[in-house]
This record gives C-alpha cells, structure tokens and sequence, in this order.
C-alpha cells in the first residue's frame, strides 16, 4: 500500500455545442492524499470527474492512471483498474437492500459470469466472503445496523455514505467523489470528512469536488481551483485560498 | 380431458416464454417486443432441420436455441448501448423484419404455406406420442425454464442485473460491464423463448407465420405486465391465466368465434386496467414506470 499511484491529465478538453466545459486541463494527483476541486457552478468540475472516469470522452487530451492512458477505455474498465467515483445526485439501488448495495462493488465476482451463475459451482463460498467484507464497509462507515433495510428508506445523508460505502468495496486505490457532504448535517459531513481522512491513512487518494471551503481547509492537502473550464489555481488550501482573486472568482 | 391437456401443453410453452421474457423486462428493465421472433427462430430452425434433414428433436431443439442465441447477439451489439424506449422500437424493427422474412422467403419458409409434416419427437428410443407425454415434456422445459431464470435472476449475476434496471450508470461506475450483462441476459432469453418455438412446432406438427407475429409479442409482454413483471411467478401465472382466459369464456357460454376475436380485446382491456390499476401486475414488485 506504499506504493505511489498517480493520476495525470494532460490538456484535457471537451466542449458541449459551442461551450468550453474544459479548456486544456492539466493536473497530477498521487496516492496517497486528499485534494479538493473547488469552483463556482459551471466551472467545469463535474465534466472534469466525469472526463477522468470515462463517462465522458475528451475531444483532446489524455488522462493517464500509473501511466496508463485510460482515455479510451470505457466506465467499467477504469474503474476496475482502480478508479471509481461517485455521483452528485444520489445513485444507489433503491429497492435492494444496503447490504446487496455494498455488495455490488465487489470486484471479479464468480457469480457474474453466466457458466457460474447457472451452475453456481464456488459461488456460494465467494458470496459468504464478499458479504463478510461488505458488512466490514458497513461497520467502518457506520452503516452496519442498517444492512437489511431496502436503500431507498435510508436518509440522504446516509445514502450518501451508502455510495461511498459502495465505492469502498470495490477496493479501489483512488476515489473521486463529487460533492460527497453537500446538503447533509453537519454532524453526517463531518463523520464523512472524518472517514475521507481515515481513507487516505490506508493509502488511498480521495479527489472530492466541494463548495464548503472550511471542509477543503479541514482535510485536504491539495485545492485545484476551477473557473470556466480552466485551472486558475493549485497548492495548499491556505495559500491558494488566502488569495484575494480566487475569493473574488467565487463570488462572482 | 384431452382438450385439457392440451391447453396445459399451450400453457407450459407460454410459461417458458413469459418466463424468459421477465428476466429482460422485468428483472433487467429492458422492454423487448421482439419475443415471438425468437419463438420462431427456435420453431423454424429446429423443424426445418427436422423435416428436411431428419435431425433428432434434442439436436434440432439445441440447434434453435443456437441460431436464436447468436440471433440476438447480433440483434443486441447494435442496440444495447440504447436506452430504454430506443430499444423498444429496435426489438420492434426486428420483429418486423422477420415476420416479413418468414412470410417472403418462401423458398426456406414456404412463407404464408406453412410447414407442415413435422415428426413426431424421439428422445434416446422414447416417442413422444400421447397427450400425457407432451405434457410431461412442455412442464420439463417449462420447469428448466423457470431454474434457469430462477438462477440467473439470483445470485450475484441477478445484483448485476437490479443495478442495470435501477441505474445503470451507478453499475458501470462500479466496474461492471453492463452491455455484456444485458446482450447475455438477451441471448439466454431468445434461446429460452427458441427452445418454446421448438416445442411447440414440434407438438402441433404444423407452423405458420401467424403462430409468431408482433400480436404474439405482444401477448407475451401481455403476459409478464398483468402477471408481474420482475417476479418469475407473476409472469408464469399471467401466462397460464392468458391462455386459460378464452377458454374460460367458452365454458360460460360465449360462442367460438366471438370468444377468438374477444380475445385481443379483453388482453388489451387487462393491459389497461392492469396500467392504471396496479402497474408492478398482480404479483409484481417493481413497476414499470422509474
């Protein structure tokens, strides 16, 4: 878990119509580590997270994991290299319980390919140890005593938890989170952020997207500083976030 | 009695494909109204290799499942990647496609002609001859069938296939390669619904672009909507009620040939009633509607 992985973009650019979401975007990020994307709306961080995860193809520029180009592989194949993401809305299945949720994440399954599935030889034994591991997720994110509940009863700041706790079982090295704490209780944020911190201990790299700039000053090491589809700014929060043009960009 | 019994043959067939279409619409979320194509593909190939070639039924049976196997790979690399309504009208081209391919190339099909003459099975020295043997062979498949779906529809696989329903792009984000669960799902269902075709080409002896055209897809998602889509049961039992029905309004006195043509109207008045009454069907979860 000492090893260093590290994530590039280099000249990243995609464009809606005739809007510049990214605008040549080069940025590198190592595990372990926290760093945050801040910038106002619009400002091309979503179209960033969903460009680096293969959701979105750029129209120039690459995106490199360990260097590895993973600029034309798609979704699936990046994230299990080790790159997975959440999404800003809330993205869980409702009617399956939180248990089958986390188990969703869990990489190569047995059960999955159709020979096994209708023979279902090992499975079995694959599945004991895969919901062993699920409900250490749950117990580590605090969701444990509500791992038979249907996902769709459980509140918004637990589902929230709920899809990084999905994240988390796919045992993926980096994590890229898009608003992970907005619109929660501040005590919920707070259990999050305190996890997010947890999370780069056991050597992982957790790029969050945030509005609440007391919660970058809090855990990150790194801000990147996002305005109309460029990078205006990078380094640690309390330099780059002490500068009075990079305020003035957020209110405006 | 015999009449009775042919009608549980009709209802095992209709249970294998109500059954093979759930777990794409019910349990994938992904409507197709191309079914009865497959139940062709399946009728078609596995009789005319037995007419022509003399093939055994067990090897003619396989081989309709293959072709309708590899028919919906080939169907389904084009239109995976659609989404939900787009899809729908993909499947439904294809139906159109090939009920017209069944009707024109008469040099393979006969087209509207039919084929008639279709052996009387033989599996390993036994003759599938009475009423009674059918029946035992339509509730074996029927029951292989539902296993099968059972199987498929559990497990982990299944996970995979709830997620794809729910939100498909939550199921790529966490690695899983969706096209290739949903074009599996495709042609595991297309050979369930080829091994009915087989049957039931092989049971009546007779079968003729009429027995598979978009009405009988139609019926088919009939089937799975008023049964319960996403159940397993919901759908057998849709099936089994579907085919009991006409008969059931001849018994209390509706003449033959308006209880034929009431049929149509009555599916489509428990469609509706089933839509606006209880859209997850009588022993459904999940509605249709996201």
């Amino acid at each position: 878990m000492t090893s260093v992985v590290t994530l590039r973009c280099e000249g990243v650019r995609k464009s809606f119509g005739g809007v510049h979401a990214l605008g040549g975007v080069s940025l590198g990020f190592a595990a372990p580590g926290i760093a945050a994307i801040v910038g106002p709306n619009g400002a091309g961080k979503t179209t960033l997270l969903d460009v680096i995860t293969g959701f979105l193809r750029p129209e120039s520029g690459r995106v490199t994991l360990g260097g590895r180009e993973t600029t034309t592989l798609s979704a699936s194949q990046i994230a299990r290299l080790g790159m997975v993401r959440t999404f800003q809305e809330l993205r869980v299945i409702h009617h399956a319980s939180v248990l089958d949720n986390v188990m969703l994440g869990r990489p190569s399954q047995r059960g999955e390919r159709l020979l096994f599935a209708l023979s279902r030889i090992g499975v079995a034994k694959q599945e004991a140890l895969n919901r062993a591991i699920a409900l250490g997720v749950l117990e580590f994110t605090g969701l444990r005593g509500k791992a038979d509940e249907p996902a769709g009863q459980l509140s918004y700041g637990q589902q929230k938890l709920l899809s990084l706790a999905c994240c988390l079982a796919t045992e993926a090295r980096i994590l890229l989170l898009d608003e992970p704490i907005a619109g929660l209780h501040p005590e919920m944020a707070e259990h999050i952020l305190k996890l997010l911190v947890c999370l780069k201990a056991q050597g992982k790299l957790v790029v969050f997207i945030e509005h609440d700039l007391g919660a970058v000053r809090e855990i990150a090491d790194d801000v990147i500083v996002m305005d109309e589809g460029k990078v205006i700014a990078e380094g640690s929060p309390l330099e780059v976030l002490a500068r009075p043009e990079i305020m003035e960009a957020f209110v405006a | 009695m015999d009449y009775l019994l042919h009608l549980i043959v009709i209802s095992c067939v209709y249970v294998t494909l109500a059954v093979s279409l759930d777990m794409l619409a019910g349990h994938t979320g992904i409507l197709s109204v191309c079914h009865a194509a497959f139940f062709a593909l399946g009728a078609y190939t596995s009789t005319l290799l037995a007419v022509r070639l003399g093939f055994a039924f067990p090897l003619a049976l396989l081989a309709g499942m293959l072709s309708a196997a590899m028919f919906s790979v080939a169907v389904s690399l084009p239109s995976v990647r659609l989404r939900d309504d787009f899809f729908v009208i993909a499947t439904f081209a294809f139906q159109l496609i090939f009920s017209s391919l069944l009707n024109n190339w008469t040099v393979l099909t006969r087209g509207p002609l039919g084929i008639p003459g279709i052996p009387t099975p033989r599996i390993l020295g036994w003759t599938v001859a009475s009423r009674g043997d059918w029946v035992f062979l339509a509730a074996l498949m029927a029951t292989v069938a539902f296993t099968a779906a059972r199987l498929l529809t559990g497990g982990p696989f299944g996970r995979v296939l709830r997620a794809i329903r729910e939100d498909e792009s939550f199921a790529r984000a966490l690695g899983k390669e969706t096209n290739r669960f949903k074009a599996t799902v495709f042609a595991v269902s297309g050979a369930i619904a080829a091994a009915a075709g087989s049957l039931y080409g092989h049971y009546v002896g007779y079968i003729d672009p009429t027995s598979f055209s978009l009405g009988e897809s139609i019926l088919i998602v009939s089937m799975v909507i008023i049964g319960g889509a996403g159940s397993l049961w919901g759908p057998a039992l849709g099936a089994v009620g579907l085919v009991a029905l006409p008969e059931l309004l001849r018994l209390i006195g509706f003449p033959a040939v308006l209880a034929a043509n009431l049929r149509q109207v009555l599916y489509g008045l428990l469609l509706v009633i089933a839509m606006v009454l209880r859209p997850q069907g009588l022993f459904g979860k999940y509605g249709f509607e996201r």
